[in-house]
């Protein structure tokens, strides 16, 4: 192999596997360290500069982070990163100081934000200190989006929603909420420098069987109905509830519904519950209010009485694994199942649908409906038109949509500036600075904690259940938090090697508690992955190689496993080791 | 040194050993020699060796002297018996161990101060006897403990770090132990583990008194250019000239060599030695061959590694002093009274 280049950004961004994970590559070490020393507000602000909504992400997230954490691999829970983020966000102190000064002299180019969702506010935020001005228009009376008409307040207090959308708003964006947006030909003739879309997937996805039309009045679209909880619209639910689906939508469903005053409230879902789209920790929540999950039973029919709903007939299945690994479902043998039910939420999946962009405008759309996007700048076909969050490749999360907005940011202000939107780009990049303070002295923690992974305290369960806008996780408290976050094993402080300083003792091999290094005759990749001193059997890991040492072996370093734990550099008597903080320079609008 | 503690967890897909073990299973507590001390690295080869052999950790007794070298024995096999004796002094320590208990592996791991200065006398004399043990010395040349006077195994002529030259001849301890009864010779290094792993197995598993001498670089005190036990200096001068397996009975010899280069020698245990011939001129049968090979060599500035000598045969201490074969801790009253009728004739016969 040759030498690994750890001037790549993608080398030690890579090793990061929550940083790597995450679509906005928020530097989680870096902010899980500064919890462990109390510095919440920086850690907030690390989080807000990239994810821009660390109180709500760190309640709602979908975490991809946290199964790609190093802990899965070297013991069994991954930290609790989704937690403490929420830790620096309930602890932080004033933040106005750390905040970027909008101009007053403003730029002369106007930006027209449609939807006031997280993708919209990402762009406006980033937009704002650079003089644009920027008109947000939504179908709601206020801003937030599916943040707001989606999540429910036991999972999402109103006033943690509210601070930092407000904190977005009160830079300077010019709201025009309730505003019906019904043509995008209008829009576009008013004559702004540039748009983007950021409307969300709103239509949730409807089943047609037979007595849909008839029990019309007591089936409800999921995201529809939790909207009108959210809004105050709807206050209560009668009789017997079944929720239609095996996602987060569908939790949400069933736990409002519980908490509305449904007699009972079950989950019907047609697939297995291994495979079913719900974060695990949601459905946990869901089974411990009560809650039955009933898997491999896809709807047959609404039965239905004088216009009255009575219940819904299920087919019974069961899943076979087919010969590619994929699931397949095979009617059981079983006769139909008919459930009570006087109430049905249907939370099957939802889809983006723009009627109101004519489809002659320039805007092209493919076959699935979705607007033709360069997956680079997030243009449309329209130069002027760009698209983010779920309204540009579909239905994702919050954290997907920040991520696509920051990328848009910097392609809108390109496009207003003349320039080119794909050369002129900022780059990625990467620092290396030496964590070395002296004799065995390192400016991170850099001892194992074999502790397990914490549980969050959750509130009293008869009161969170008695009242929609209880929060039901209450948050580590600073205590939990301080153990949890020592937990991190650090992954972005490297281990850098520098071949021409190795005596080549085996000090650092013998000390490895992993047995991650290897000082071997060099091969082709699938070869080195053999030799070592532990087979390195996870390919989506990389080898680091060193050049040529004095004896014609090469340093080979399995980064899968790696504790970062130091050894390596304690051990090593000509410092050819160090321990290297990676700060990886991820690209925003103005870096 | 370092006060970082080595984490308890492991690599998920560390293979175990026959008695269900893991490699990491035969450490012992975090060393505190200086980083880069050879000595760690005879140490891990120790671990890797005895992971191998599936030796059971209580099986195992190891002893020490006084030195750097002699501090190891706390950073392998913690779950075994050893002794931290006096200096010079653990040779009779081990003749003690192996004659009380001829069922344990007997280790001694000592230095070139403490088995070629203060303790040459035991040294030659643990030799003569023969005692059934695996002899290593961890050989850097230098005191490091008490910042790096010459040792008696220096070579005439190197320096220390300052550049002042040694001025004495070099005692060598392989030459010594061939000479005067060891059954097992070799030498090998440090930073060397596929060499050094093979010949600790075998010197386990010889019985009989086998003898490693291991050069181990001091890098706090004689790593330096005029030092001729440096890294550097021990690779570039190295004159290797058997390497060995050691296979065990049941296994199959696997090794892909030139089979005229292979020689295959049954141990008194059913196992085998594969010794791999890397030189012509070298006979491992051929006691008084291989002193002249090894002190010619070093006249020449060259450090001769592998399997020097080696007779599978030859008696131990046991065979000499002709000893019971039941371990003296097992024996009972019944074996070690005589009875009035016995002691009655043997008093009868000084009479």
């Amino acid at each position: 192999m040759q030498p690994t280049n750890i001037f790549d950004p993608n080398y030690f961004h890579k090793v990061v596997d929550c940083q790597w994970a995450c679509p906005a590559h928020t530097a989680v070490p870096e902010y899980i360290r500064m919890i462990a020393q109390g510095r919440y507000t920086e850690a907030y602000m690390l989080n807000w500069d990239s994810n821009v909504f660390p109180g709500i992400l760190g309640r709602t997230c979908d975490r991809p982070c946290e199964p790609a954490c190093r802990r899965v691999r070297t013991e069994e829970k991954p930290v609790a990163i989704c937690r403490l983020k929420r830790v620096a966000a309930d602890h932080k102190g004033d933040i106005s100081a750390y905040l970027p000064k909008v101009p007053t002299n403003k730029n002369g180019k106007r930006i027209a934000l449609l939807g006031a969702g997280p993708a919209s506010l990402v762009v406006a935020r980033d937009l704002l200190p650079f003089g644009y001005t920027v008109l947000m228009f939504d179908r709601d009376p206020v801003g937030g989006g599916m943040m707001r008409s989606q999540i429910p307040a036991f999972r999402l207090p109103a006033d943690v929603l509210e601070e930092e959308v407000d904190l977005i708003l009160d830079m300077g964006v010019e709201c025009h909420f309730g505003y019906d947006i019904a043509s995008m030909k209008d829009m576009l003739d008013m004559d702004f420098d540039a748009y983007f879309v950021g409307t969300g997937a709103p239509r949730g996805r409807d089943l047609d069987l037979p007595g849909r039309a008839e029990s019309a009045e007591h089936i409800s679209i999921g995201i529809d109905w939790l909207s009108s909880v959210a809004f105050g619209h709807t206050t209560a639910i009668e009789g017997k509830v079944i929720v239609m689906g095996g996602g987060n939508t569908a939790m949400d469903c069933c736990r409002t519904s519980k908490r509305l005053g449904a007699e009972s409230v079950s989950v019907v879902v047609r697939s297995a519950f291994e495979v079913m789209k719900a974060s695990d920790w949601e459905k946990e929540d869901a089974m411990s209010e009560g809650i039955p999950i009933i898997n491999n039973r896809p709807p047959k029919q609404f039965v239905h009485e004088n216009g009255k709903l009575k219940g819904v007939v299920f087919e019974c299945v069961k899943a076979e694994q087919a010969e590619d690994g994929r699931l397949t479902y095979v009617a059981s043998g079983d006769p139909d199942v008919f459930i009570e039910a006087d109430h049905v939420l249907m939370a099957i999946g939802q889809e983006n649908h723009c009627p109101w962009i004519e489809r002659d405008i320039g805007i092209v759309f493919d076959k699935w409906d979705c607007p033709v996007l360069d997956e680079v700048t997030f243009q449309s076909t329209n130069e002027k038109v760009f698209f983010g969050g779920d309204s540009a490749f579909g239905p994702e999360n919050i954290i997907w949509a920040a991520a696509h907005a920051h990328e848009a940011a910097i392609s809108i202000d390109l496009y207003c500036r003349g320039l080119d939107l794909k050369d002129n780009r900022p780059p990625e990049g990467v620092n290396l600075v030496s964590t070395k303070m002296g004799m065995h002295e390192w400016s991170y923690d850099a001892e194992h904690d074999p502790r397990a992974r914490l549980i969050v305290p959750h509130a009293n369960k008869r009161q969170a259940l008695d009242n929609i806008k209880i929060e039901v996780e209450l948050g580590f408290d600073l205590r939990l938090a301080a153990k949890e976050a020592q937990r991190c094993l650090n992954c972005d402080v490297q281990t850098v090697f520098t071949d021409r300083l190795c005596i080549e003792c085996d000090a650092c091999v013998d000390i490895c508690p992993m047995d991650c290094i290897s000082f071997i005759e060099n091969a082709e990749e699938a070869e080195l992955r053999t030799r070592l001193m532990a087979p390195a059997m996870n390919a989506g890991q990389d080898l680091y190689v060193s050049g040529d040492l004095p004896t014609g072996r090469v340093m080979v370093k399995d980064e899968d496993v790696c504790l970062h734990c130091g050894l390596c550099a304690e051990r090593c008597p000509t410092n050819a080791w160090d321990m290297q903080t990676s700060v990886v320079h991820i690209p925003q609008l103005g870096s | 040194m370092t006060f970082v503690a080595k984490p308890r967890i492991h690599h998920p897909h560390l293979p175990l050993n026959e008695i269900g073990l893991t490699r990491r299973d035969y450490e012992g507590s975090v060393s505190t020699l200086c980083a880069g001390c050879g000595h760690d690295s005879v140490s891990a080869a120790i671990v890797q060796a005895c992971a191998e052999l599936s030796i059971p950790p209580h099986r195992f007794a190891k002893v020490s002297g006084i030195g750097c070298s002699s501090k190891t024995p706390s950073y392998f096999l913690d779950k075994s018996h050893g002794l931290n004796s006096v200096h010079g002094r653990m040779p009779s320590v081990s003749t003690g161990a192996n004659l009380a208990n001829r069922e344990l592996f007997c280790v001694g791991v000592s230095g070139d101060g403490d088995s070629a200065s203060i303790g040459l006398g035991q040294f030659a004399h643990i030799v003569r006897r023969r005692v059934n043990m695996l002899y290593i010395v961890d050989n850097n040349g230098t005191y490091g403990l008490t910042k790096g006077q010459f040792s008696a195994t220096n070579d005439k002529g190197s320096t220390n770090k300052k550049g002042v030259p040694n001025l004495y001849e070099p005692i060598d301890l392989a030459s010594l132990a061939l000479q005067i009864g060891a059954s097992f010779v070799a030498r090998s290094f440090s930073g060397d583990k596929q060499q050094l792993v093979p010949l600790l197995k075998a010197g386990l598993m010889h019985r009989g008194m086998a003898f490693i001498d291991v050069i181990s670089p001091c890098v706090a005190f004689n790593n330096h250019n005029g030092s001729t036990k440096s890294y550097e200096y021990v690779r570039a001068h190295s004159d290797n000239v058997v390497n060995v397996d050691y296979v065990e009975d049941h296994a199959e010899i696997t090794a892909d060599y030139d089979p005229g280069t292979c020689e295959d020698l049954r141990m008194p245990d059913g196992s085998t030695l594969r010794l791999y011939k890397l030189d012509d001129k070298f006979d491992v049968h051929d006691r008084v061959g291989a002193l002249n090979y090894l002190q010619r060599r070093q006249e020449e500035g060259e450090v001769v590694t592998g399997l020097l000598y080696v007779d599978p045969d030859a008696a131990d201490c046991h065979d000499i002093l002709d000893t019971v074969p039941t371990p003296l801790n097992a024996l009972t009253e019944a074996d070690l009274c005589p009875g009035n009728a016995n002691l009655e004739r043997v008093n009868e016969s000084f009479r």
